[in-house]
């Protein structure tokens, strides 16, 4: 576990991130019980949850779970019934924080009538800060999400897509410290969401924070640093990626062993078939550098012709299923059948 | 409150004004009724030259009749920019990017009502005035006090796009702006009721009138317009009977507004401003 760069391509961009650039333990948001109900309705029943400055942080649910209106009131437009949280050191609802603020709302609507730089403008009036420079930061944000030759067209004609390009341009307009985005690839195709991609990273490089609330898990597996999990209007789980997709495992298709002989590789973890020839080794029981070639080593020693060695992880989409207690365990845990049973 | 914001949302909703073209229509359908009205006049002045104060007193009551219409397109202008201006921004939520900056709410219902009042304010002076200058061009007939008839016919505007905006913090944008043209034709009646109880000595009519204009002082606003339409009182004097007879009309007001309903009315924007403001504050997003 202590080298985790080595494990599979596809993980190690997620636990070799370089560590955000700020202070460790100066949080970005922190919110301690924060309740929201709407009459009988209880849209949040405690939320309790700490958000680094620098990290991009992915907050993740099920419909319903209250993550909408935990933005809503992290960003001030509705207050909270109980419980308290700091954005940028300042309490919930502060006016002036929300200079610093970045915010794509999941319904994002721009005036219709009125053209890209135009909106960006007026979002640029009203953030308070000195008119030197307009035209600038406006022309940066739109180019930054790939809109700048659509500048001076009216929003009314632009796709669903380009909307919520805009939108991100509204959120990114300025170098804010902390951007809140809700669902902001729902509309996007597989450039934007790539493009969505890339904007993240680079604001993780220049240290802003990013609160990022997507139930595409996918998306959160690729660009988050750490996630929170709620269900019901409360955290079921934050931590980091690393740490939750951190069940590391091997596959190896392998031939010439008996059923048996998966139990007695427990010295190296838990071994089990997993289909037809493939054999599963997770929660390995010391550094994956050393458990991976021993445990080849000795299925060779035991008659095993190995074919093929593959490393693999838990996907996001599994731990989210397992921590909201769904049917997750069918492509989480692998299959106690034997070398010639069906996967 | 910042004065920059709520000067930063008026702007943006002139600007809207602007661009949605609803001033656009707004002077061309003034330039159509001046344009027709005028017309109308010089045939009337053709018809009945004027020899006296009945013919003038006459003119002049047609002269209020077109100030009751373009009254009307303003109270309607009023209600339908003003019931979405609010309504329209949280439903499509336009509003939540916006609030999300440093906007307080009050700020941003002040700024709506600062951008219509002008366009409303500004649409009242000119086409009021281009009307009353036209009729005076055609027939020679100057009412007393044109300019504040026109001020008059603005500020019964601003009270009804008040009205307008508070319901558009609570409710749907139809259905706050139907509320509001209810609510403008019921006062106008109760004004007229009023006026009726007065004349009958019937105290249970008569208090209609000062319990309306508390609710909304819009009719009491209209009236003021109406009499500064009117020829002076000299003129008024030597009409004799036919004066008498205008009294019970509901197109002729025989005082301006007493001060203390002009009081009341400025008070009364103020308090429904504030009361939308709360609303919109505790208004869920």
């Amino acid at each position: 576990m202590s080298d985790p760069g080595s494990l599979a391509p596809s993980l190690a961009p997620i636990v070799s991130r370089p560590a955000p650039r700020s202070a460790p333990g100066q949080a970005a948001i922190e919110t301690r019980d924060l309740a929201k109900a709407y009459g009988a309705t209880v849209a949040l029943a405690g939320l309790t949850m700490t958000v680094r400055r620098g990290e991009v942080f992915g907050f993740l649910g099920p419909n319903g779970a209250g993550k909408t209106t935990a933005v809503k009131l992290l960003v001030g437009l509705t207050r909270p019934t109980g419980g308290s949280g700091t954005v940028l050191g300042a309490p919930l609802g502060d006016l002036d924080v929300r200079r610093r603020l970045g915010y794509l709302p999941e319904l994002f609507r721009y005036q219709p009538w009125m053209t890209a730089a135009e909106v960006l403008g007026v979002h640029d009036e009203l953030a308070r800060v000195p008119r030197v420079g307009r035209a600038a930061r406006v022309a940066s944000a739109l180019e930054l999400v790939g809109l700048a030759d659509r500048r001076d067209d009216r929003v009314a004609t632009f796709s669903k897509g380009m909307q919520q390009r805009l939108g991100l341009a509204v959120a990114l307009l300025g170098e804010p410290e902390l951007v809140l985005l809700d669902e902001p690839t729902s509309a996007l195709d597989p450039v934007g969401r790539l493009d969505v991609r890339r904007i993240i990273a680079g604001l993780r490089e220049r240290g802003v924070t990013v609160f990022l609330n997507s139930h595409l898990l996918t998306e959160v597996e690729r660009v988050c640093d750490r996630v929170a999990i709620v269900d019901r209007g409360r955290v079921v789980a934050e931590l980091g990626m690393a740490e939750l997709l951190g069940d590391r495992s091997v596959r190896v298709r392998v031939d010439g062993l008996a059923e048996a002989d998966a139990e007695a590789l427990s010295r190296f973890g838990t071994a089990t078939w997993d289909g037809p020839g493939w054999l599963r080794v997770h929660a390995f029981a010391g550094p994956d550098d050393e458990i991976v070639p021993a445990l080849v080593a000795e299925l060779v020693a035991r008659g095993g012709r190995v074919h093929a060695v593959l490393p693999g992880h838990r996907s996001l989409e599994e731990r989210f299923l397992d921590l909201l207690g769904g049917s997750g365990e069918t492509a989480a845990s692998p299959s106690s059948a034997g070398p010639g049973s069906p996967p | 409150m910042s004065a920059r914001a709520v000067l930063v949302i008026a702007r943006l909703t002139l600007r809207e004004a602007v661009r949605r073209r609803l001033l656009w229509a707004l002077v061309g359908l003034t330039v159509v009724i001046v344009a027709v009205t005028g017309w109308g006049f010089q045939r009337i002045a053709e018809l009945s030259p004027i020899k006296g104060p009945q013919e003038l007193l006459g003119l002049s009551q047609v002269l209020v009749m077109i100030a009751f219409m373009f009254s009307f397109v303003l109270a309607m202008t009023a209600v339908f920019a003003g019931g979405p201006a609010i309504a329209d921004e949280i439903e499509s939520g336009q509003a939540l990017a916006l609030l999300a900056r440093p906007l307080r709410r009050g700020e941003l219902l002040l700024g709506k009502w600062l951008g219509l009042a002008l366009v409303l304010v500004a649409y009242a002076l000119a086409a009021g005035l281009a009307e009353v200058a036209v009729v005076a061009l055609v027939t020679s007939y100057l009412p007393q006090a044109p300019l504040s008839a026109a001020a008059y016919l603005a500020a019964e505007g601003l009270v009804l796009l008040t009205l307008a905006l508070l319901f558009s913090t609570r409710v749907g944008p139809v259905a706050g702006g139907a509320v509001a043209v209810v609510a403008f034709g019921l006062d106008w009646m109760a004004g007229i009721m009023g006026g009726v109880g007065r004349i009958l000595d019937n105290d249970v009519l008569a208090a209609l009138t000062p319990l309306s204009r508390l609710l909304l002082p819009s009719d009491v606003l209209w009236r003021g317009a109406m009499y500064g339409l009117e020829p002076s009182g000299d003129i008024l004097g030597s009409a004799g009977r036919a004066a008498a007879a205008f009294q019970v009309s509901p197109f002729f007001a025989a005082s301006p507004p007493e001060p203390i309903w002009l009081a009341w009315s400025v008070a009364w924007v103020v308090l429904v401003l504030v009361l939308a403001a709360q609303l919109l504050r505790s208004r869920e997003l």
